[in-house]
């Protein structure tokens, strides 16, 4: 898994961008590989660090616009998680592997892939920072 | 319960800094709890460290366990096979938890990865709140439950001082509640403000004598 992009996909929202990106042909960064959860709020600490470990580049949590969240809090609570996973890899020193949630739409396929491009050029331009 | 708080990475880093494969142990009661010392903290400061080590290209190896209670031998000797494959024991138990696996396993170094704080309970989601300073000689009868040795700022046993803000806060820290105008608020709804004008002798803060020992007879 080295230098892959791990986005955590909610099944309601990042989920079908990622098809519908798929089906209209755009096209976003090869690193990318995309983890299907059944909500945002799915997503553990530990499963950011886990990724980190099999030697991730970045990880993306994807989920429902503010209010959407199928399971009401799933994307709020990812949000913190991801919030205290940043604390927990800075506090070991790790600043050039970024975790970041993102909201968005299941009918937002150009949104899905602009944000995967933006990763995978922040996490270019910090590989070649290092 | 018991309430702790992990230590900041660098001091738990330092102490297993000399070691290539470590246990970090839980403790599935009290800490757990208070979110610092059970099984996911286990697995998440134990990916931490194992992060932190690749980063710096000085790998460790990390074995995981958490029992019900590390601060009772029995429970502690289950993790006797994991800790004769290790050279050091990182444990995320209260002071109590990190004795006795110290006591269990005298051949390995065991290192605490929190501060054990207090006895307290929690007031809202995520944040504890000290209740109780285990001083062996117990006043709550007196004071409808809410303990002025530990919930008052300077632990006045006849309150309340002449500090108290408006709002029933106190004057050290306008955050915080007079333990004494919770106290009064109390009696009152009890009936028993009467208590308020007895007066509290001076209380015995050698009533355990340290370090502290109890023979129960179980009923």
């Amino acid at each position: 898994m080295n230098g892959a992009i791990v986005a955590f996909c909610c099944q309601h929202s990042a989920y079908p961008a990622a098809d519908l990106a798929g089906k209209l042909g755009l096209h976003y960064p090869e690193a990318l590989r995309i983890i299907r959860i059944p909500c945002a709020g799915r997503v553990d600490v530990i499963h950011i660090l886990r990724a980190f470990e099999k030697g991730a580049s970045a990880v993306l949590v994807l989920g429902c616009e503010d209010g959407a969240c199928h399971h009401i809090t799933g994307n709020t609570r990812a949000k913190e998680r991801v919030k205290h996973c940043e604390m927990l890899l800075k506090e070991i020193g790790i600043d050039d592997r970024p975790a970041v949630m993102f909201s968005l739409s299941p009918n937002a396929p150009h949104k899905f892939v602009q944000v995967a491009n933006e990763i995978e050029m922040v996490t270019r331009e910090l590989r070649e920072a290092r | 319960m018991i309430i702790a708080e992990r230590k900041p990475m660098a001091e738990i880093s330092r102490a297993v800094a000399p070691y290539k494969k470590v246990l970090v142990a839980g403790c599935g009661t009290c800490v757990a709890v208070c979110w610092a010392g059970g099984e996911k903290e286990v697995g998440i400061l134990a990916a931490q460290l194992r992060l932190a080590r690749s980063a710096e290209e000085n790998e460790i190896v990390t074995l995981e366990a958490t029992v019900e209670r590390q601060c009772e031998k029995e429970m502690v000797m289950e993790l006797r096979d994991k800790v004769s494959e290790v050279e050091a024991v990182l444990s995320l138990a209260c002071g109590a938890g990190v004795q006795t696996m110290a006591d269990v396993f005298e051949d390995k170094p065991v290192f605490p990865a929190v501060n054990t704080t207090f006895i307290g309970m929690p007031e809202s989601e995520g944040v504890w709140v000290e209740m109780c300073g285990a001083c062996g000689d117990c006043y709550l009868d007196r004071t409808g439950g809410i303990c002025p040795v530990v919930r008052c700022a300077k632990g006045l046993l006849n309150g309340p001082c002449g500090g108290t803000r408006k709002g029933g806060k106190c004057e050290i820290d306008a955050g915080k509640d007079c333990a004494w105008v919770l106290i009064y608020r109390r009696l009152e709804k009890q009936g028993r403000l009467d208590l308020m004008r007895q007066y509290n002798a001076p209380k015995n803060f050698r009533a355990v004598k340290r370090p502290g020992r109890v023979q129960a007879v179980r009923a």
